[in-house]
């Protein structure tokens, strides 16, 4: 038995060096999918590992994966333990995606549902135009992140890069270190109960039980940008 | 009378008589903008394509078949028009009757109508829709049979189920009337239903991103290309629609990073909503991208491997035969699609001249008011369009452009209108004939390739 609880015939092994991402993604997209686990070893950095999942089961990387690892995941568990290239989780509509290591530009961009937890820190772009999702990343986050985020929430435990939250919608931002900078029309917002509870939450289901909920400041839109306005053009 | 039009008519006798002498600069058009900025202090935002007069399709003719060339007869021998979009990679191609497709234009822009109508006109003589920046809606999914699902910058609704349901998948990069601008939708049309389907507040102006979120440059869109290949399992025919202004360039770029089909917009391509200064000074009319994009396939030996679906002022069956005689596999049209429905109706003046416009001028399109039903979210003013009877005149006006392509291709002799070749056209003008690479009609001079 593994610690899931699962047998070991229920796992199915796919060894991404021999195997190509195709013959994974193709049994993830089966209707009658059956096995709970899906292990991935030697990815390789391989671009589009599990893309499209519409199953709950988990998949489980044993090790870095390329551009779009988990993009458009619906339902899946999966699991990258080492590094995610561009895009991980881009438009994920739900389930959960979790990065052991780093991830790079653009993570959970578009994501509309589901959890991405990043462990280690996520570069630039970082919730771009999300749409629903929420990210919790443990280390930092680069510039330009929660560009144009639409809703969804994002809590970073580290530090942010310039321009966070750039013509932001109704996203929330949750950061416990410092902010560079902020992007046009984000502003720092008082943090009530109701935030502290949400940050609690979100850093619970991401698994992460050392960090102070006190610490964490919100930043959200100002709205100033909601209605085109020739008075605010230098905003642009 | 209308005042405007009373005005221009005694501007109009006034200048005929000599006496006043319009400055050729500082037109009426000219004048009229600068006191319009003046007075709003923002730049004019409308919908429609250039209407600045660019070389275009109309300084093309065909020479036609005579002792040297053999015609086919009209109403008798076959001309097919068939088109298969897709063949690179995809395992289901999309089969059309036509050449001639409907180009993408959101649901948002559009009333759910006159989304249904277009698919049902389309549907009707067997060719394709496409959805737009908003999402793709049941109503446009069930009334089109073949419908092309637009990947864009917003992913404004973007989600795998609808990627499966769709029949190919279109990656805008850009567009014709923008190329290098993103979108923007007013308030006014961000009804709640809209709204919702974009993820954001209802009544409040959205911005459409002018970069895609997770890809940039040719390299990262090829593995955006694989991925959407593999969340589709490599069924679906992947499209890049690019605006006009460096052909050559992105569409090698395009076929590099594995488009199955390119799409081709040129500056008098029609949009919802854009900055006019944007619309009529960026990208290049269509009549000088075709040549530049057949040349790059021809080069990487895809041409007609890689399909290519050209748009940007296509009005009738001359402009769609002159497109394919230059190469293109099939067009797009958008602006015609919405004339065709019932957008400008002649029957409507007297409500376009309360909103300051004409009927044959409308193009306020962003202001959500249009009387035609077409351009708006007003659930009254949306009522207007009958579906089934708009979606009967667009297939009235495909099939009559259809005709119209194969009279021609029948004067050359041609069996299939992808027979049509640049060896049957001349041009009337040299700005033409160096843009389209085909002889000034009467000479053999082919500008910008031989020396005078
Ligand atoms: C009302 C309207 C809405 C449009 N919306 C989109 C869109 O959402 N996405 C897109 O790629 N192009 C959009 N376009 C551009 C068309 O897809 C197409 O490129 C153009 O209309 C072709 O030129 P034509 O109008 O002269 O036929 C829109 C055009 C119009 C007129």
């Amino acid at each position: 038995m593994t610690a899931d609880g699962l047998t070991a015939e229920q796992i199915v092994t796919f060894d991404l060096s021999e195997a190509k991402p195709r013959e994974l993604n193709a049994v993830l997209h089966d209707p009658d999918i059956t096995s709970a686990t899906y292990r991935v070893i030697n990815p390789g950095g391989r671009h589009s590992i599990a893309v499209g999942a519409v199953a709950p089961v988990s998949v489980d990387i044993d090790g870095h994966a390329g551009y779009y690892c988990a993009g458009m995941n619906q339902l899946a568990h999966v699991r990258v333990r080492g590094n995610a290239g561009t895009g991980v989780a881009e438009n994920m509509m739900s389930g959960t995606v979790v990065v052991e290591g780093d991830a790079s530009q653009s993570a959970g961009a578009t994501a509309r549902g589901g959890l991405l937890v990043i462990e280690g820190s996520a570069s630039a772009r970082c919730g771009i135009s999300l749409k629903g999702a929420d990210i919790v990343v443990r280390g930092s986050i680069g510039h330009m992140s929660a560009f144009m985020a639409q809703t969804g929430r994002i809590v970073v435990c580290g530090d942010v890069g310039e321009a966070l939250g750039d013509s932001l919608y109704e996203a929330r931002i949750y950061v416990r270190g410092s902010v560079k900078s902020l992007g046009a029309d984000c502003v720092e917002k008082p943090m009530r109960e109701e935030h502290v509870a949400e940050v609690a939450e979100l850093l619970q289901r991401a698994g992460i039980d050392d960090q102070d909920t006190a610490d964490f400041r919100r930043y959200g839109s100002a709205r100033s940008l909601y209605h085109f306005n020739v008075d605010d053009a230098q905003a642009y | 009378m209308h005042d405007a039009q009373e005005h221009a008519n005694g501007c109009a006798a006034a200048a005929g008589s000599g006496a006043l002498r319009e400055s050729a600069t500082f037109d009426r058009h000219a004048i009229a903008e600068i006191q319009r900025a003046a007075r709003e202090g923002i730049y004019d935002i409308r919908g429609g394509g250039a209407k600045r007069k660019v070389p275009h399709f109309d300084d093309l003719l065909f020479l036609g078949a005579s002792v040297s060339r053999y015609p086919l007869e009209g109403y008798r021998e076959r001309c097919s028009t068939d088109v298969v979009l897709g063949t690179r990679f995809a395992k289901q191609p999309l089969h059309l009757d036509i050449p001639v497709t409907i180009a993408g234009m959101s649901f948002g822009a559009l009333s759910a109508n006159a989304k249904e109508a277009l698919g049902r006109g389309a549907s009707a003589v067997g060719t394709s829709t496409t959805t737009g920046d908003g999402g793709m809606t049941p109503e446009e999914r069930l009334s089109s049979k073949t419908l092309v699902y637009q990947l864009l910058p917003s992913r404004y609704g973007m989600n795998p189920d609808d990627l499966r349901r769709a029949d190919a998948i279109e990656i805008v990069v850009g567009q014709g009337a923008k190329p290098g601008g993103g979108g923007m939708l007013l308030g006014q049309k961000i009804s709640e239903r809209v709204a919702g389907m974009r993820d954001l507040p209802a009544g409040i102006d959205q911005r459409s991103a002018c970069r895609h979120p997770d890809w940039t440059g040719p390299d990262d869109l090829e593995i955006k290309i694989e991925e959407l290949r593999e969340i589709t399992d490599w069924q679906k025919p992947i499209f890049v629609k690019v605006g006009a202004s460096r052909p050559y360039y992105d569409i090698a770029l395009a076929v590099k990073a594995g488009a199955d089909v390119i799409v081709l917009d040129g500056m008098q391509g029609g949009t919802a909503a854009t900055q006019d200064i944007f619309i009529e000074h960026v990208g290049i009319p269509i009549l000088a991208a075709i040549p530049q994009a057949v040349e790059a396939l021809q080069e990487l030996g895809m041409h007609r491997k890689v399909q290519l679906i050209v748009s940007g002022g296509i009005r009738s069956g001359a402009d769609v035969a002159k497109a394919l005689a230059l190469g293109a596999d099939a067009v797009s049209i958008g602006v015609a699609a919405l004339v065709a429905l019932g957008d400008n109706a002649p029957e409507l003046d007297a409500e376009y001249a309360k909103l300051g416009s004409r009927a044959g001028f409308y193009d306020d399109w962003h202001e959500g008011r249009d009387p035609a039903g077409i351009s708006t979210q007003d659930p009254e003013l949306a009522a207007r369009l009958d579906p089934e009877l708009g979606g009967r005149r667009l297939a009235n006006y495909l099939r009559a452009m259809v005709l119209e392509t194969q009279t021609l291709a029948r004067a050359c002799g041609k069996s299939h209108v992808h027979n049509l070749e640049p060896e049957d056209l001349v041009a009337l003008t040299i700005e033409s004939a160096a843009m389209a690479r085909v002889p000034l009609a009467g000479t053999s001079w082919i500008p910008g390739r031989d020396r005078l």
